[in-house]
């Protein structure tokens, strides 16, 4: 079933939790809306499913009007942060719920629900707690049994808000994965809300990124990391290095902050703003390059992963947060940093954003060194 | 390090004559308050023997008197009950303008001395007052019958439930229901299977309270009930009554009836907090 959102708003009092958004999800789609508290991804998930009314627009699934339909027919799943399991429930009697409340004609009989019951909790690997109560499941079990409850309705549309919010690290992992099973294996529409961007970027079909009750971008994973459209994106990634400066008055390529300075590759013109750099688009060295003077501090270093991630501090310039960026293990085993060191970083790639623009310029270093290095 | 010698720190109260001494004022005070008046309740009304106690019970008036308690404790708890369901519901669930002072209003009764909330009633559905004067062209008449007693009752009683309810249905959220309802299940079925459940006990402990406020409530009543022996004498008044015709057996043989009732709604009460822990747990 497709979902299609036509200038959907809502106020709550004075706050303005969704300013009117257009968004249409495909059938058999896994979307991701992603964004800080307060952006207004729950409040949407919210009007989707019907717990919340919008004050203006409309919602279609797969083209028919259901803006004004009840919760309780619009016949979607939905999977609450904290889980809401019913807690004077069993398991089997949490899960069976969907279908005892069916009016009598269309109700199955007490042995087909029974049956059904089985076959999801069989589904979630949790056959054996059918007669536990949720106050004796961990966070992972009672997740999966939400799901299953939600699942008995055969929706053809799933909400879940925040799904693994309250999990540790690991069970998160592994559910995240296991979701995206059942979403392949079932084929339904699913919706979810997270602010963890990693989550958003693994699970998801295409990512739908929020804030301040708007849309800031909606892209497949792979395009939003690639090129998010605006500052706010970029800074919500994480993982960013901000050099602010100015033009240069020596040089009119150079942006400049003190006594560090970027150069910029031929081709573009400086302007005064903000240079955004990927902790994995820049290069560290002991001396500057020509392109480059932006001395820094080695903070500490960290060896776990794949990579090293080197934390440094700016010397002799300001930065809001401290430097992050990441080196192979061959280059931190060549080069041996040490904390307290004093090092020189290269910017390969990144995106300027002037003062008054949201839109960034993207800059490239590389190429303009492969043109020299073929020369 | 400081190398002062760690005194051996006592919390209050670790010292045995000092321990011993609080234990014994609380039993002490306790005594003399509470169980000496009750015991001396009891005394009294068999004090001219079982014949006279059965007697005093028997008697029309106290016949009449225990009816019209129990009618008004029928009618104010199911009142109530459903009055505090739906108000703990409303300012629990729903977020509108003036849903703050309701809840400040909903404490009225306990703020109002009683006898001020009775002279209230009265003044407006006595036979001067605004309502009454009305109520009195079309004969009907409130104060100085069982309706006004009631209707105080019922004014005195009214937070019990509903203050019992809110914290619980505040700390339980409603997410349990919105589940329900995403799991197509009706308004009805939603609180029968759902809400209900989940503040059974509490609810169970609101009703015991007001039941015991119902009976036992004399200040409210006292004004508008208007003292009419054997038609708008509760058991409370009827022990006053009894007491200024200087009949001291009879007096406290109807007490010892409110004590009974006292003791009775204690054990429930204790049962039903245990029930509570054992649910929360």
């Amino acid at each position: 079933m497709s979902i299609q959102i036509k200038q959907i708003s809502k106020q709550f009092g004075d706050f303005q939790a969704l300013k009117p958004l257009d968004l249409t999800i495909n059938e058999g789609e896994l979307v991701g809306l992603l964004g800080p508290s307060g952006s207004g991804k729950t409040t949407l998930l919210r009007i989707i499913a019907g717990l919340e009314t919008a004050d203006q627009g409309q919602i279609l699934f797969s083209g028919k009007d259901v803006t004004n339909l009840h919760v309780r027919d619009r016949k979607v799943g939905f999977v609450f942060q904290h889980y809401a399991l019913f807690r004077h429930m069993t398991v089997a009697e949490n899960v069976a719920f969907g279908l005892d409340v069916l009016p009598k004609k269309q109700r199955p009989t007490k042995a087909t629900i029974k049956q059904q019951v089985a076959e999801l909790l069989d589904k979630v690997q949790l056959s054996h707690l059918a007669s536990r109560y949720p106050a004796q499941l961990s966070g992972g079990q009672k997740q999966r049994i939400a799901l299953a409850r939600a699942l008995a309705m055969q929706p053809r549309v799933l909400l879940l808000d925040e799904p693994f919010g309250a999990l540790d690290a690991k069970v998160r992992k592994e559910l995240r994965r296991w979701l995206r099973n059942l979403h392949d294996e079932l084929g339904f529409t699913s919706v979810f809300v997270t602010h963890d961007q990693e989550e958003a970027l693994e699970v998801s079909d295409r990512v739908v990124v929020m804030s301040q009750g708007q849309i800031e971008q909606e892209a497949t994973p792979q395009d939003l990391y690639q090129q998010p459209a605006s500052r706010f994106v970029y800074d919500f990634l994480g993982g960013v290095n901000v050099f602010e400066g100015e033009v240069s008055s020596l040089k009119s390529n150079r942006l400049e902050q003190g006594k560090a300075w970027v150069a910029f590759p031929d081709g573009y013109k400086a302007e005064a703003g903000q240079l955004y750099l990927r902790s994995h688009e820049l290069s560290l060295s002991n001396q500057p390059s020509a392109t480059a003077h932006l001395p820094l501090k080695i903070k500490a270093v960290s060896l776990i992963g794949a990579e090293v991630r080197v934390e440094l501090e700016p010397l002799g310039w300001h930065s809001q947060d401290l430097w992050e960026v990441v080196i192979s293990h061959s280059h931190y085993n060549h080069w041996q940093p040490q904390r307290g060191d004093t090092c020189f970083a290269q910017p390969q790639a990144g995106q300027l954003f002037t003062s008054n623009e949201n839109q960034a310029l993207a800059i490239s270093w590389t190429k303009e060194q492969l043109l020299i290095k073929t020369a | 390090m400081s190398n002062h010698k760690i005194s051996h720190q006592q919390r209050i109260g670790d010292q045995p004559w000092l321990r011993r001494l609080l234990i014994g004022l609380a039993f002490l005070l306790v005594g003399v308050l509470l169980v000496v008046p009750l015991i001396a309740i009891f005394a009294q009304a068999l004090s001219a023997g079982l014949n006279v106690f059965w007697v005093n019970v028997s008697d029309k008036y106290t016949l009449h008197a225990i009816g019209l308690t129990l009618l008004v404790a029928a009618l104010t708890v199911p009142l109530n009950l459903v009055f505090g369901v739906f108000l703990a519901w409303l300012v629990t669930r729903f977020e509108f303008p003036g849903r703050r002072i309701l809840m400040t209003l909903i404490d009225i009764p306990f703020a109002v001395s009683p006898v001020v909330a009775g002279l209230m009633y009265l003044l407006l559905y006595g036979s001067n007052g605004w309502v009454g004067s009305w109520l009195m062209e079309h004969d009907l008449q409130l104060m100085f019958a069982w309706p006004g007693i009631v209707m105080v009752t019922v004014f005195i009683t009214c937070p019990f439930v509903a203050r019992e309810l809110i914290p619980l249905m505040q700390q339980q959220g409603s997410s349990e229901e919105e589940a329900a309802l995403s799991l197509g299940a009706s308004g009805w079925q939603m609180f029968r299977r759902v809400t209900l459940p989940n503040i059974k006990w509490a609810l169970l402990y609101g009703v015991v309270l007001t039941n015991a406020r119902a009976v036992g409530e004399f200040g409210a009543v006292s004004v508008v009930s208007g003292n009419i022996r054997g038609e708008t004498n509760t058991l409370p008044l009827h022990v006053e009554l009894l007491y200024q015709d200087y009949n001291l057996v009879g007096a406290f043989t109807s007490a010892t009836l409110l004590a009974a009732l006292a003791l009775l709604t204690l054990v429930v009460k204790t049962f039903l907090e245990w029930r509570q822990q054992q649910s929360a747990s």
